[in-house]
């Protein structure tokens, strides 16, 4: 199975030195980003993970495999890599190797630890529409979350918005880095998320608060947010063809087209998501409901990225494929709501089996966040109880490759090939497996946690000096 | 087909009625001592274990299964929970495990006793048995009207059953997460505990304008003082545990701890006091101000002082009961030696709630409620493959095995005469 390309090893680090450097990409908005990400990669030595059963995010695996780090970039994957001078090694064998785990769906930061409620940044429930509002001007980076998330493997993560509202607003991909702002996690060049709910918490919020009260009111909404939206995008130039809006957009932006007035931060949040410039994520639980989502995207010309927790998308996993769309599952959570009774611990299977298919597993949850590798796990035993063999090197992919191809960042991360971020975890052992742990995770390279170095494990400011913390009777 | 399946379907070709059965050539996790026993057999008759031991013979007509060495445990805990009293957590309507009259002017009811309640067709039942889950106690709990006596509450085994088995539990909730039924103060909550028990000592009159028991309440509330029945109190923080412990000394209460995320700073004294700890080795995050110190080795600095621990969820133990295999197994993974993490699941529940008898352990004498699995059943990796109750199997299915066997296989199109997955898989 191991391919090993040694020998195009030089040419692949002159690629992967010659890409350019995350801070110096374009950004895909339509507007330049009024809070730009200040994210600088940590400099490291080179690294080689040697020796290693190493799942690529390809769909390939190689045993006795070596990932070799240079520069922040995976400069080679393959059996008996010669080691650069200056090169740190780190003993593989009997160790398993994967990208960096990528969370489609998290809170760390605007639904925090502690879950105080002046931590409760996470729902703008203040109307059924709030586009115009952006996570990452509630993430509280000091979130202790996100150093649980990273010995748990995770390198990068979207932050959305809650599902309170029709449109919550933007969500933000962030590095999983340590850091005390935003900024400086924030995944340089990543597109924005838009977020969308259906269902049954728009209706439970905002029914005795003016409607929606009905599933046929949140359709109503989002068609009554997306009408506007076309009207913007119209008076801004657009054509017809997604092309030249594009680009006149673009122009608008830089003040060298025709005015359309002041700028509208809702109504520029949803023409980007009919652009293509915002991916459009939706919390849905149900079949008939992402059908219907389905359709309204159709109706107003946009792309759904993936459908979020989709407990019922096993019921249209042929149609979820033909249409790209990705499902971002989890692998056992039911029954907490009605929208949610027919959840199976199949699901993520039968998406998966589905030629051209995107099966994700996500978190939405501080705790599974630490542990997407065992809720794969868990999908896979059950499935294979069903007659479906899953290979740990097919699971990955619903860990790493897919949520980066749902976030617009595959270019990127997401996978082991040469060129890409270098983000990767070193496991104790086949990481679909209760006992197996993130021995190392290295994000652009660095080694960001490590579970045999205390030097190389964060703590956030928040539990600094915090007695509770220590050992010791009272 | 996998072997693994096949196994499965050889199992259920058996007559599902007798409670005649010897299980060949199992590891058997006994959840007692000794903790494991390799190529082991193990016959029951009446339902009923008799024989424990290498190569048994048996009645002629017994049917026979062979484990092939894979691992024989006991049907296990499955956390504290609301099966059968909570069918969608979301609507009010089909959740009986809360309490909250606090509106009618009497907020404290300990003689709410939440088994009364209990449905045994509840779908939440084969979801969770067919997992190897095969009995809980059921929790009580209270709304905003309610308070921190949460009710009463009962073990119940999973095998569709009506009727709770061994003594009640009595449920406290103690800290923040209880703050708004006492008056926005945790220290209030230790002032309503000592004066109910002056209630029910009759150091307050019944018709006295501040008792807050009903002469039911008080004569429920009695039966959990003097070392009498057990106490469940959810608790975390570590300065709650150390008053809890005076005020169970004081009063000569039985308690259990539930949640604990700081207990392992206390550790040598809930040992000396012999009160087991459930915890939630999921919960490994400062979540509030009562856990800042929550550790995923909580459960192993527990254990290695002593004190008996035991599994429990915090989110949806009762949808997701199954879920508590894999906190064992985070706790085994942070230093729990396994043996403990299939005690947590078997034994300790077993003991600390007066069912010993009925569950919990594979010994001679003991009911047959059995779980053989196909790998390690800590891991997450591993499955349930056959249950029994009784020693009889039972069929593993459940609405969602019935969902996915509906869905598992593709449609055929309507052009070409296909039927809507609705119909039978036989007519499609």
């Amino acid at each position: 199975m191991s391919r090993p390309n040694t020998a195009l090893l030089a040419a692949a680090l002159t690629l992967a030195l010659g890409m350019a450097s995350p801070s110096a990409q374009a950004a895909s908005a339509p507007r330049p980003d009024p809070y730009p990400s200040t994210y600088q990669v940590i400099a490291s030595p080179a690294v080689l993970l040697q020796g290693a059963t190493v799942l690529t995010g390809t769909g390939e695996r190689m045993e006795g495999a070596d990932v070799l780090m240079v520069e922040g970039r995976i400069a080679g994957v393959g059996v008996n890599l010669s080691v650069p001078a200056n090169t740190t090694v780190v003993d593989g064998r009997g160790k398993w190797v994967t990208p960096g785990i990528i969370d489609v769906h998290s809170h760390l930061g605007v639904y925090p630890s502690p879950g105080v409620r002046a931590h409760s940044d996470g729902n703008e429930m203040t109307a059924p529409v709030t586009a115009a509002v952006w996570a990452e001007h509630s993430v509280w980076p000091q979130d202790p979350g996100f150093n649980a998330a990273r010995a748990g493997g995770i390198t990068s993560l979207q932050i959305l918005p809650g599902s309170a509202n029709l449109i919550g607003g933007r969500g933000v991909t962030l590095k999983n880095v340590p850091a005390v702002s935003y900024q400086a996690m924030k995944f340089p060049g990543a597109p924005w998320g838009l977020k969308m709910a259906c269902g049954e918490n728009p209706k439970r919020v905002y029914g005795d608060k003016g409607g929606p009260a009905t599933r046929m009111g949140n359709v109503a909404g989002y068609r009554a947010a997306f009408i506007e939206a076309a009207e913007y995008l119209k008076k801004n130039g657009s054509g017809n063809d997604s092309t030249s809006k594009k680009r006149r957009w673009g122009k608008q932006a830089e003040g060298e087209g025709e005015s359309a007035g002041k700028q509208d931060l809702k109504l520029e949040t949803l023409a980007g998501a009919i652009n293509g410039d915002i991916r459009v994520h939706i919390h849905c639980y149900r079949a008939d409901e992402m059908a219907t989502m389905l359709d309204l995207a159709d109706e107003f010309g946009f792309r759904i990225a993936a459908f979020h927790h989709g407990v019922e998308a096993y019921k249209i996993a042929d149609k979820l494929a033909r249409s790209g769309t990705c499902a971002a599952l989890w692998s056992d959570w039911w029954g907490f709501k009605l929208e949610a009774f027919d959840g199976i611990q199949e699901n993520i299977a039968l998406v998966d089996r589905q030629p051209g298919s995107c099966a994700i597993l996500h978190s939405d949850s501080a705790d599974d966040i630490q542990r997407l590798n065992q809720e794969a796990a868990k999908v896979m035993a059950h499935a294979q109880l069903a007659g479906i063999e899953i290979a740990p090197e097919r699971a990955i992919l619903w860990l790493t490759a897919n949520p980066a191809k749902s976030m617009g960042i595959a270019d990127q991360t997401g996978t082991l090939e040469v060129g890409k971020m270098a983000d990767v975890v070193l496991w104790s052992g086949n990481p679909f497996s209760v006992y197996a742990k993130a021995e190392q995770v290295y994000v652009d390279g660095a080694r960001v946690h490590d579970i045999n170095d205390p030097s190389r494990r964060a703590t956030s400011d928040f539990m600094l000096g915090q007695p509770a913390t220590t050992g010791g009777a009272l | 087909m996998t072997s693994l399946a096949a196994a499965v379907l050889a199992l259920c070709a058996v007559p599902a009625t007798a409670r005649e059965l010897l299980i060949r050539n199992a590891t058997v996790h006994t959840g007692a001592s000794p903790a494991t026993l390799t190529n082991t057999d193990v016959l029951v008759s009446g339902g009923v274990i008799r024989q424990i031991g290498a190569a048994l013979s048996a009645p002629a007509s017994v049917r026979v299964v062979d484990a092939g060495e894979r691992r024989l445990t006991p049907a296990l805990f499955g956390g504290i929970t609301g099966i059968g009293i909570e069918e969608v957590s979301g609507e009010r309507s089909t959740v009986d495990s809360r309490l909250g009259l606090g509106a009618a002017g009497m907020p404290v009811r300990p003689e709410f006793d939440v088994t009364l309640a209990y449905n045994p067709d509840s779908l939440l039942v084969p979801v969770a048995r067919i997992e190897g889950i095969g009995w809980t106690l059921l929790g009580a709990g209270s709304d905003s009207e309610g308070s921190i006596i949460g009710g009463q509450g009962g073990v119940f085994r999973l095998d569709g059953s009506a009727d709770p088995i061994g003594p009640k539990a009595l449920f406290v909730d103690i800290g923040a997460d209880a703050a708004g039924l006492s008056g926005q103060s945790r220290a209030a909550q230790w002032m309503i505990l000592d004066q109910l028990v002056d209630e029910v000592r009759g150091r307050i009159p019944l018709d006295a304008k501040v008792a807050l028991l009903t002469p039911a309440g008080r004569k429920s509330l009695a039966t959990y003082l003097d070392n009498g029945g057990r106490v469940v109190v959810g608790v975390d923080r570590a300065a709650d545990i150390r008053q809890l412990l005076r005020w169970s000394a004081k009063h000569k209460v039985r308690i259990a701890i539930l949640g604990g995320a700081e207990a392992w700073k206390l550790a040598p004294q809930l040992a000396a006091a012999d009160v087991a700890v459930f915890v939630n080795p999921l919960d490994t995050l400062p979540a509030g101000f009562d856990q800042i110190g929550a550790t995923p080795e909580n459960a192993a600095r527990l254990a290695a002082a002593g004190v008996a621990v035991g599994f429990s969820q915090s989110g949806d133990g009762s949808h997701n009961a199954r879920k508590i295999r894999q906190a064992a197994g985070n706790a085994v993974a942070h230093g729990l030696p396994w043996d403990l993490g299939v005690a947590g699941l078997t034994s300790v529940p077993a003991k600390v709630f007066g069912v010993t008898d009925s569950v919990g352990s594979i010994a001679v004498g003991k009911r047959a409620d059995l779980v053989l699995w196909s790998g390690d059943p800590l891991e997450v990796n591993a499955v349930a493959t056959q249950v029994w109750f009784d020693g009889k199997p039972i069929q593993m299915r459940s609405r969602q095995t019935d969902l996915r066997d509906r869905y598992l296989q593709p449609t055929v199109p309507a052009e070409r005469g296909g039927l809507p997955p609705a119909y039978p898989a036989a007519v499609r």
